[in-house]
């Protein structure tokens, strides 16, 4: 069994904390797992991904071949679109609703999100909100990471909510409960 | 003890460095190899691993370290190797004591670089041993094996990886470390003067050890034939990181003989016996056809050969699995179309950063001249070229704002003004400011000083703190070396300066000097932890 899912965002939005959590869980499960992450120039508020791979079977490639992708987990909703050309036809998209606009010729926001919502699979939540009506303004990646728990499967949430205890350990107990609650709230609001 | 650990391309070769038992890591800050120090730096405190002002310096200290007979490395980006190519080169004429391996990271497709130049060309030109691990755990594992090649041939060895292996993360197996070496600095003195007799030797013996080197890349752990049985139509030629992408398009399954290469010189032999049981050849290599042209060589040229240079694989840019599957016969099955909706998202200058508000007066003033010339160099400031701010010229190499301000100036262009970071203006433009000076060029040159080398991720800057001293040591006048604050409400005062010191007639410098918000930031969140 592999997973090939493609991480989407703009720098400084905290994908690769999402990536670190399902990578920890990937590694205590015994999964084998590549992460190509993009660091330097872009990560100062320009387009992110990262292509994240798990497998049951050793893993060549470090980058998903288009049309392979299995799940798209996205920060931004034109950030989600940008790399569907990589997902196959069975795949999921996760994404925050909310657009993040800092440059003049972001699209229409109504035709945007037509385009997104016309795909068969699409799970779409206005994270940042969610995230402040629960006071956790900083948990809104953790929220989606919730979001995108069902369809990650060679994981299961449970190990993921695990992995987010080891992964926020260090910055204390409350942190951790909080990510797991908003973590919680993701998983919860795609049933 | 075998333990298993998650790393990126630059920690397993990090780690793999600290487990070779190095003394020292020597490297300039560049994407994608300044990992690499940062993790020595966190995890082997027992290791010198102070940054360095540039490539050069670099160089020539882990060659210092290997001449006292302990093992070193350097790390730098691609174009770095063109900073430190002086000693580079001639470190293959002195050899090494210690064994030294030089890591250069390229970018093909070049998303933090100004070219994608291939490093192994550095590594052939100086005729030593270049390495080129294909992923995560070769990457660990030949550290070890390129220290012992390099004490073994006295040669120091090139490892050469790219951006998407740096910048990648897998499951690595480690070993325990080796100790570090002792001091045994090297007696013989003729290998180390190249005065042109001892050169001469040295040159002529570095040829006589070429057939050596070839005899340990034929008979590499690291090159290796993935085989099917009898006559294939094809026969793929996979190096580095290029194997991966071969492999992920099941060639197995195709008819299709690979043989991989991770150690050069190209192993010759194998090749022409891959050749004799193929139709074709395809070579499959990330960067430029460094191996398609040797392959031809070695063939000749009626022979089925493909590869970048033929077409069949796109002449620039990096590899992926789909350019690589299309020149193997595989379709892409792409489900969805092309987004209708999506717009380039660029980086941009953070907002609050002190480059903003410098490149804010910098327009107002300019743009009071008919022909006012900006001239820019490498670092955040560089993304001044982009909207809203459009405000400089050029941007060429490190330290080149300087040096093509003083040309321009020499030609008539007036004002004729440099911009040029802090730690770019230590690594590469202190030289060319002094040329300035001694020829009292009518330039005014602005060094951003944000306290940091803060493209890439905030490293600690030579110069903090010296520009000023630098600048008078050079010899400006001391009237005309300026500090200010970079901020909105010092508008006035910025820009009445800019104009006074263009109006100055010579050499003149405005240091801009606010704390980077990202490191600022950094600093304050750890305050509060």
């Amino acid at each position: 069994m592999k997973k090939d899912i493609i991480l989407a965002g703009v720098g400084g939005q905290g994908i690769l904390t999402i990536a670190t959590i399902i990578g920890d869980a990937a590694a205590v499960a015994g999964l084998s797992l590549k992460q190509a992450e993009v660091h330097g120039m872009s990560q100062r508020g320009g387009d992110v991904q990262s292509n994240l791979r798990l497998s049951t079977d050793e893993i060549y490639s470090d980058l998903i071949k288009e049309g392979e992708a299995d799940l798209i987990i996205s920060m931004e909703p034109m950030e989600a679109l940008r790399y569907v050309t990589y997902l196959n036809k069975e795949g999921w998209v996760a994404t925050s609703s909310h657009p993040f606009k800092n440059i003049p010729n972001y699209p229409d926001e109504a035709t945007l999100m037509q385009e997104l919502n016309a795909l068969p699979h699409v799970a779409a939540l206005p994270i940042e909100d969610v995230a402040k009506e629960n006071n956790m303004p900083k948990s809104a990646n953790v929220i989606l990471l919730g979001m995108a728990a069902r369809y990650i499967e060679i994981l299961t949430p449970e190990q993921l909510r695990n992995s987010i205890a080891r992964v926020f350990a260090s910055k204390g107990e409350k942190i951790v409960e909080m990510n797991q609650q908003a973590f919680d709230l993701g998983l919860n609001a795609v049933k | 003890m075998i333990e298993r650990k998650l790393l990126l391309g630059d920690e397993a070769i990090a780690l793999g460095a600290v487990h070779a038992g190095i003394s020292g890591v020597y490297a300039y800050p560049g994407t994608p190899s300044t990992e690499i120090t940062e993790y020595i730096q966190a995890n082997a405190p027992k290791v010198r691993s102070r940054w360095c002002t540039n490539e050069k310096t670099a160089m020539e200290a882990a060659l210092g370290m290997s001449y006292a007979g302990k093992r070193a490395l350097v790390c730098m980006k691609h174009v770095g190797m063109n900073v430190a190519a002086d000693a580079f080169v001639n470190s293959g004429i002195t050899g090494v004591n210690g064994g030294l391996v030089v890591l250069a990271a390229d970018d093909p497709s070049m998303h933090s670089s100004q070219n994608e130049q291939d490093s192994r060309f550095y590594g052939k030109f100086t005729m030593i041993p270049i390495l080129e691990p294909s992923n995560q755990q070769e990457a660990y594992e030949m550290m070890r094996y390129a220290y012992e090649l390099s004490e073994q041939l006295r040669l120091p060895v090139l490892m050469r990886v790219v951006t998407r292996l740096a910048h990648s993360r897998a499951g690595v197996e480690v070993k325990e470390a080796v100790a570090q070496k002792a001091l045994n600095p090297d007696n013989e003195r003729s290998h180390w003067m190249l005065l042109p007799g001892n050169a001469r030797r040295q040159y002529a013996a570095l040829v006589e050890k070429q057939p050596q080197l070839l005899a340990s890349a034929e008979a590499s752990p690291f090159n290796k034939k993935v085989a099917t049985e009898g006559k294939a139509k094809l026969g793929v030629v996979a190096c580095g990181i290029a194997y991966n992408y071969v492999m992920e398009n099941n060639p197995q399954q195709l008819g299709i003989k690979v043989l991989k290469v991770s150690q050069y010189p190209i192993p010759e032999e194998s090749i022409k016996a891959l050749a004799q049981e193929c139709e074709a050849i395809l070579v499959v290599e990330d960067g430029q056809p460094l191996v398609e042209e040797q392959v031809k060589a070695i063939l000749g040229a009626d022979s089925q050969l493909k590869g970048r240079l033929t077409g069949d694989l796109p002449r620039t840019g990096e590899l992926t699995p789909d350019c690589v599957g299309a020149a193997l016969g595989v379709t892409v099955s792409q489900a969805f179309g092309a987004p209708q909706n999506v717009m380039p998202r660029p980086p941009a200058l953070c907002q609050g950063c002190g480059h903003r508000d410098v490149y804010d007066a910098l327009n107002k003033v300019a743009a009071e001249y008919a022909d006012a010339r900006i001239f820019g160099d490498i670092g955040c400031y560089t993304l001044g070229a982009l909207p809203p701010f459009r405000a400089i010229n050029s941007c060429v190499d490190m330290g080149a704002s300087i040096t093509m301000a003083k040309g321009a100036a020499d030609a008539g262009v007036h004002p004729a003004i440099a911009i040029i970071g802090d730690s770019t203006f230590t690594h590469s433009g202190m030289t060319g400011l002094l040329d300035a000076i001694n020829d009292n060029a009518n330039i005014t040159v602005v060094i951003s000083d944000n306290l940091t080398t803060a493209m890439t991720g905030g490293q600690d800057s030579a110069g903090t703190n010296k520009f000023e001293a630098i600048c008078l040591g050079l010899g400006v006048d001391p009237d005309h070396v300026k500090v200010v604050v970079p901020l909105p409400k010092n508008m006035e005062e910025i820009t009445r300066i800019i104009r006074e010191e263009i109006e100055y007639k010579g050499v003149s410098v405005i240091i801009p000097r606010r704390e980077c918000i990202q490191t600022l930031s950094r600093k304050l969140r750890q305050k509060k932890a």
